[in-house]
């Protein structure tokens, strides 16, 4: 028998309870950083689990996975400056269009392993981030101010903070349901056998390579809707969306929150982008009795903290953080 | 005379300068056990992976139940009812032994293009499964997971994962490799008892039981088939002898 009341699970609900219920903390404090803060974080967590579902379930550590954030809003803010702004035909279109993109790029990269595999994959994204750069109608490298946020036919009013909140974490949460889902089905099976061996995989009768391929074209498109609700966050679209150190920070949540868990890349983000927001201050705060201005400066290079830590979790807890919560029955 | 379940004509295959298939020329009939013995390097595993499709042969032709088979990936293979088990171990290790074994019932359940229903709650992938690993005396350590069992076990499991594929044909690599005295005796009476129900290619070190199984053997050395027959007269076979001299494994062949 699954307990329920595990360590993890509690974990997970008081997170999504929290993640629930921020926008009335922040609506009755006024603290509109914080809702824009966690935003940005949900939407970030949806490219890590889309990242973790290639990488953690499949066994594909791609180094360009940031190239879909980029199309994702790319697609949305093209459609906008041309004057379509229906996100009934945006967001679709986003998701396909990443979807097609990863097609491309996985057909040509599932094909070799490894570091090779890293290696094309990121090739692939500066491809796609040069591409950027030289759309001059489009802003090239300066990108690209969106007017309009995407419209819902007035069912949704995107341009409210809370009612985008909610659209953010709903996706969310439906994407690590979907991803849940995938996992223990058949395809998931093939999947995870796949990454686990996959000459036996071939040897029993599986012919991977589809099924890989399969499973990079959903992980694109998942990361290109969270590319489209990135453009709607920020009402701007610029290379930098899909620069290489995006796709580094990607692979960074999902390492740190437990890679090949369905919550974990969520967690990893919140962790990653709380403490990116919090070690600043502080590094500032507490070292200023002591060293005085010395320390408002060196908070600059809070990364100092941030790396060993996340040495830490590699070294110590291979599952990352969701590994460290004990876990009861089968995951 | 029916044709023959495998047909390897002029098998060859070299890496650089290194011979490791010389214009093999085998048939396994359909029900027999057939062995492949050959002292070490003498291309067996070659042989093998040329059968599975993960080596390409560079001269001949391999058919299977009727159909050339030569340029087929692997999993094309399986899909004929073509299994094979490994020499060195290949599981899944981190996943549960029920786990492995129904994924290769599913491999034969149609495509794998389904995405929402708990594949570990359907009875079609489960009870074959299941039966399979009865099959090998392993039906009490269903939920273990793989990687925490003994080597033993490993090789119940790959049998049955071939099992489980409803094969035609079984190539088994070294069924008997590293198991203890014990365990050699479970292997050897469980492989006489697929014997009856399959075809069978064994490669295999141990002599004894090479020939208490085989129906045929043939021998390879240096990549070449020198010898094919019944044990007694593999047995007799002055060549063969001679090959097995200098490693010291006449006297098995002698009293095996």
């Amino acid at each position: 028998m699954t307990a329920f009341f595990t360590v993890r699970n509690v974990f997970v609900a008081v997170l999504v309870v929290f993640l629930l219920a921020l926008p009335v903390y922040t609506g009755l404090s006024g603290n509109s950083f914080l809702l824009t803060l966690f935003t940005r974080i949900i939407i970030l967590a949806i490219a890590a689990t889309s990242l973790n579902l290639i990488m953690g379930f499949g066994g594909m550590v791609s180094f360009g996975h940031a190239a879909y954030l980029g199309v994702g809003g790319y697609v949305v803010g093209i459609l906008a400056y041309e004057g379509v702004s229906s996100g009934f035909l945006q967001w679709p279109l986003a998701i396909a269009i990443s979807a097609l993109f990863a097609l491309i790029i996985g057909a040509l990269s599932l094909r070799t392993r490894g570091v090779y595999f890293i290696m094309i994959t990121l090739a692939f994204a500066q491809m796609i981030y040069y591409v950027g750069v030289s759309l001059n109608r489009y802003g090239a490298d300066d990108g690209l101010t969106i007017q309009r946020r995407s419209q819902f036919a007035g069912l949704l009013d995107l341009s409210n903070r809370v009612v985008f909140y909610y659209v953010c974490l709903v996706l969310l949460l439906g994407t690590i349901y979907l991803v849940w889902r995938l996992i223990n089905s058949r395809f998931g099976l093939v999947i995870r056998g796949a990454r686990s061996n996959d000459r036996r995989m071939r040897s029993i009768g599986f012919p991977t390579f589809r099924y890989r391929l399969a499973c990079f074209v959903i992980a694109g498109a998942m990361c290109g809707l969270a590319g489209a609700l990135l453009a709607n966050f920020t009402n701007f679209i610029s290379p930098a969306m899909m620069h290489w150190t995006r796709s580094g920070d990607l692979i960074v949540m999902v390492v740190l929150g437990g890679m090949g868990s369905v919550f974990g890349p969520a967690i990893g983000a919140v962790a990653l982008l709380v403490l990116e927001e919090t070690l600043p201050l502080m590094i500032a705060r507490l070292g200023y009795p002591l060293f005085g201005d010395l320390a408002v400066r060196a908070a600059e290079y809070w990364q100092i903290i941030l790396g060993p830590l996340l040495l830490a979790v590699v070294l110590f807890a291979r599952g990352g953080i969701y590994s460290l919560l004990p876990r009861g029955g089968r995951d | 005379m029916t044709e023959a379940l495998l047909q390897i004509q002029g098998l060859s295959k070299h890496f650089g300068g290194v011979v490791a298939s010389d214009d093999i020329m085998l048939d396994v009939a359909a029900g027999e056990l057939h062995a492949v013995i050959g002292p070490n390097g003498a291309g067996k595993t070659t042989l093998i992976g040329q059968l599975t499709g993960e080596i390409a042969p560079q001269k001949g032709r391999i058919r299977f139940a009727g159909v050339d088979i030569t340029d087929m990936p692997a999993w094309q293979r399986s899909m004929l009812g073509l299994a094979r088990s490994f020499q060195i171990t290949s599981l899944f290790p981190e996943f549960s032994v029920l786990d492995n074994v129904a994924l290769a019932v599913q491999a034969h359940a149609g495509h794998s293009f389904r995405f929402w229903r708990d594949a570990r709650s359907e009875p079609e992938l489960r009870e074959p499964a299941r039966a399979a690993l009865a099959r090998v005396g392993m039906a009490g350590k269903a939920d273990s997971i793989v990687s925490r069992l003994s080597h033993g076990e490993h090789r119940q499991i790959e049998i049955a994962m071939a099992l489980a594929t409803t094969p035609r044909m079984l190539l088994l690599d070294e069924p008997m490799a590293g198991l203890g005295p014990e365990e050699s005796a479970r292997m050897l009476a469980l492989l006489r008892e697929l014997k009856r129900q399959y075809t069978i290619v064994l490669i295999e070190h141990d002599m004894e039981a090479v020939f208490v199984l085989a129906d045929r053997i043939s021998v390879l050395v240096y990549g070449r088939v020198i010898a094919t027959g019944a044990p007694e007269m593999i047995r007799a076979n002055a060549q063969v002898r001679q090959a097995y001299l200098g490693e010291g494994d006449a006297a098995v062949l002698n009293h095996g």
